[in-house]
């Protein structure tokens, strides 16, 4: 595939406001500070920086201390755009001296986005490059630029940054790109969505904590890799050996109690929306809200096969899905544990009373689908980033994932994983805003529920 | 520590906009979950097209106020019986899911890019609540001491409280009616209603539109009192505080939700003030290493987590409520 690329040039102005002099920092008012610097990841070394004159074509900026930034493709300029034309919907990320997140803005109709910020620092701009619009990238060329702030001023800088212009993908080449992305989304659903499967056929709860499972499998990998310096694979292997852990615990220390006490299966749906809110809390506690990095395969390079283009970590991440996904049919279908689970998730008494431990059935069920989410979170993880809310983001696509299917079936939720990650993935090629494009799936959860409430692949009288 | 001082803000807290807010919520949760046993997790979403019904109206169509008033009743009606035909007849946990998905839709398109000529996107909508402004009495705020409010939030606590008693009266009187009662008996035994041959789907729908009344209304007085609607305060989270705040109080009781609010309110705020002076300043009470500021105003949901798990494990009436009125099972 031939790209023409042409140089195209990519204005972030950045204004830095500091217009309220918060009491906090009014001795410090009359000092230069060195302070927001910007576009770290995204400006072109080989331009510098030049300060403009406060553009008079700049929107009204909202007060308070922040950051403004203003995107435009400067190839593309126009009378009415003297500067180039305005970028709309590229999210920028504002990240602190220590690389914890401060703010997210997505620029508006003007190109414009604007971060507040709380205090002095040297603040980094991040653009993030899935959101620019189709056909334009950026070259890759990384330096950042401290500048001079002055407090109680508004100080307005260009930076240019390096963008480069391919070819617009054929709408062929970008379906097939957006099946391949909706296939591998699909399959760490379907992991979750097993999981979640499994614990739901066993015990009848719908487990609202979930996505806090996920969550989990990706903040032990990223533990194991960073706080213990193993390599991403076998950080991932550690994860899921330590969610299985936290299956069993998590059964031992909460849902055994409870099924012994009688609690009723509503009553323990609620424990578990508490129970997601806590370990939410706790995440965020110990881990901070920033979104972060394991040390391996953060940026791979796009390997070309011909028709498509993959990285390897993308291949990786689709084959151990797989292998992980089939392991587990061929379990529940022929071992002796899987047909015991099989047979409690028909008839809890019935298996009972045929001599089967129910309780130890239950158990492994725990076990099992707390590590399927854990492996869910370290693909994840090693797929784009870690972060406190990255499973519950997910809950509600793989409760879609799992509804879809039918509740409480194995195929189902493989099925419904797979449909869910296509449409949320390939939605935008079809008019689907990619800002929401989760909405879509939530939307056919809700019209399955409407034309057929036990999901494609369910029964009937699991609706009752 | 400032003993003092953690009370007033818990008790400002309790007594003040935020807890009215929840209070209505709960209110209809109340009618939801507590009446009629629907598992509505979607709060979050009636008090959002509450909002914007208002928000809308206003800034974007530039209609009169009061037009903007009327549509934060009528958006959450219509949610109501668009979201009930597919979702009455399913079962607990299935509505659970469908209602929850339905307040993330929401909150997504409220706060999406492609929508900001109509909605705002993620800085929301501000700039329609100077008639309720006008409207307000007071020439000062309040200072008991002990508790204090500001001219605008003295305003929105007369409005907010007279609604809320308002709205326990009128639920006190449909709850003891025949209408009640039969809401209540198809919490209990849906067939056996339908065996009578009343129209369960009928009911089920009537509750569902009060209650999400009761949510737009919450959603209104949260609009109203803020100033400002942003996508970011409907978040499903709000609907389970809503939720922790009925249990707390018990449901199937006309009051509580109300005192669940204040009691909710008290003990996050009060928790909030505590962690936050125990952390401030150079020599903080707790050391850094342990716990910094960000990290002390996390404790309160931690808590709010815990604890609704064990109020769920432990006494799932609540204060007021009569265990066998919760006893609802989905399966």
């Amino acid at each position: 595939m031939v790209h023409r690329r042409w140089w195209a040039l990519l204005l972030a102005g950045v204004i830095l406001l500091l217009l309220s002099p918060a009491a906090a920092h009014a001795d410090e008012t009359a000092e230069p500070t060195d302070s927001p610097s910007s576009g770290s990841a995204t400006q072109s070394p080989s331009e510098s920086v030049s300060p403009t004159d406060t553009a008079s074509d700049d929107p009204v900026v909202p007060s308070g201390p922040g950051i403004g930034i203003t995107l435009v493709n400067s190839s593309d300029k126009s009378d009415e755009h003297p500067k180039g034309a305005p970028m709309e919907g590229v999210t920028l990320t504002v990240l602190d001296s220590s690389g914890n997140e401060v703010g997210e803005g997505v620029t508006d109709a003007e190109g414009m986005a604007f971060v507040p910020v709380e205090e002095l620092d040297t603040y980094t701009v991040r653009l993030d490059e899935d959101t620019l619009p189709d056909g334009i990238n950026l070259n890759g060329s990384n330096e950042s630029q401290p500048i001079q702030m002055r407090l109680l001023t508004t100080t307005f800088v260009d930076f240019p940054i390096g963008a480069t212009k391919g070819e617009t993908a054929s709408f062929g080449d970008k379906f097939v790109a957006s099946m391949l992305s909706g296939i591998k989304f699909g399959l760490i659903v379907a992991l979750a969505a097993l999981g979640l499967s499994l614990i739901f056929g066993t015990t009848g709860l719908t487990n609202f904590a979930h996505g806090e499972l996920i969550t989990l499998g990706g903040l032990f990998t990223y533990f194991a890799n960073r706080e213990l310096g193993l390599s991403v694979l076998l950080a991932g292997l550690v994860a899921v050996a330590l969610s299985a852990g936290f299956g069993w615990t998590q059964d031992r220390a909460l849902w055994r109690p409870l099924r012994r006490r009688g609690t009723g299966l509503i009553a323990m749906m609620i424990v578990s929306i508490g129970f997601g809110l806590f370990l939410r809390s706790v995440y965020q506690y110990f881990f901070g809200s920033s979104t972060r990095s394991l040390s391996e395969y953060t940026n791979q390079e796009r390997r070309d096969y011909g028709l498509f283009k993959l990285a390897d970590k993308e291949v990786a991440i689709m084959l151990i899905a797989l292998v992980a996904i089939a392991l587990v049919c061929v379990a529940m279908a022929k071992t002796r544990m899987g047909k015991a689970m099989r047979a409690v998730s028909d008839n809890p008494a019935l298996a009972a009373s045929s001599g089967m431990r129910v309780d130890g059935v239950i158990r492994m069920a725990w076990i099992l689908g707390t590590a399927l989410s854990g492996l869910a979170g370290a693909l994840l993880a090693v797929n784009s980033q870690v972060n406190f809310l990255m499973g519950f983001k997910l809950l509600l696509l793989v409760f879609a994932a799992v509804t879809l299917g039918g509740l409480g079936t194995i195929w189902g939720a493989l099925f419904g994983s797979m449909v869910i990650g296509i449409m949320v993935e390939a939605g935008p090629l079809f008019g689907v805003p990619s800002s929401i494009k989760e909405v879509g799936a939530l939307v056919v959860l809700i019209l399955i529920l409407l034309i057929r409430p036990q999901g494609i692949l369910g029964r009937r009288e699991r609706i009752g | 520590m400032d003993i003092i001082e953690i009370l007033r803000t818990a008790l400002s807290q309790a007594l003040g906009p935020t807890a009215i807010v929840f209070a209505l919520a709960a209110i209809g949760l109340n009618i939801h979950f507590g009446y009629t046993g629907l598992l509505n997790f979607g709060q979050a979403g009636f008090m959002a097209v509450g909002a914007y019904g208002l928000a809308v109206t206003v800034v974007i169509m530039d209609l009169p106020f009061w037009l903007g008033i009327g549509m934060a009743f009528l958006m959450p009606l219509l949610l109501a019986i668009v979201l009930g035909f597919p979702t009455l007849r399913l079962r607990a946990d299935y509505l659970a899911i469908a209602t929850i998905a339905m307040a993330e839709i929401l909150r997504l398109i409220f706060g999406s890019v492609e929508m900001k000529e109509s909605f705002g996107g993620s800085n929301g909508l501000t700039g329609y609540s100077k008639p309720y402004k006008d409207l307000n009495p007071y020439d000062g705020g309040l200072d008991l001491g002990i508790i204090r409010f500001s001219r605008d939030d003295l305003w929105s606590v007369t409005v907010g409280w007279t609604l809320v008693a308002l709205g326990c009266l009128l639920v006190w009187a449909l709850m003891r009616s025949p209408w009640g009662r039969l809401l209540r008996s198809i919490r209990e035994d849906e067939d056996a209603v339908r065996s009578l041959g009343k129209n369960v789907f009928a009911y089920k729908m009537q509750a569902l539109i009060l209650g999400g009344l009761f949510g737009g209304l919450a959603g209104l007085f949260h609009a109203l009192k803020q100033s400002s609607v942003v996508p970011s305060d409907y978040s499903t989270n709000i609907t389970f505080f809503a939720y922790t705040a009925l249990l707390i109080g018990g449901a199937a009781r006309v009051l509580g939700p109300v005192v669940g609010a204040i009691i909710f309110w008290f003990l996050v705020a009060g928790l909030g003030s505590i962690f936050s002076q125990a952390t401030e300043g150079s020599d903080p009470l707790l050391p850094t290493w342990l716990m910094d500021g960000t990290q002390a105003s996390l404790i309160r949901f931690i808590v709010t987590g815990l604890g609704l798990m064990l109020l769920m494990i432990y006494r799932p009436q609540g204060i007021f409520g009569d265990r066998r009125e919760i006893a609802i099972d989905g399966r």
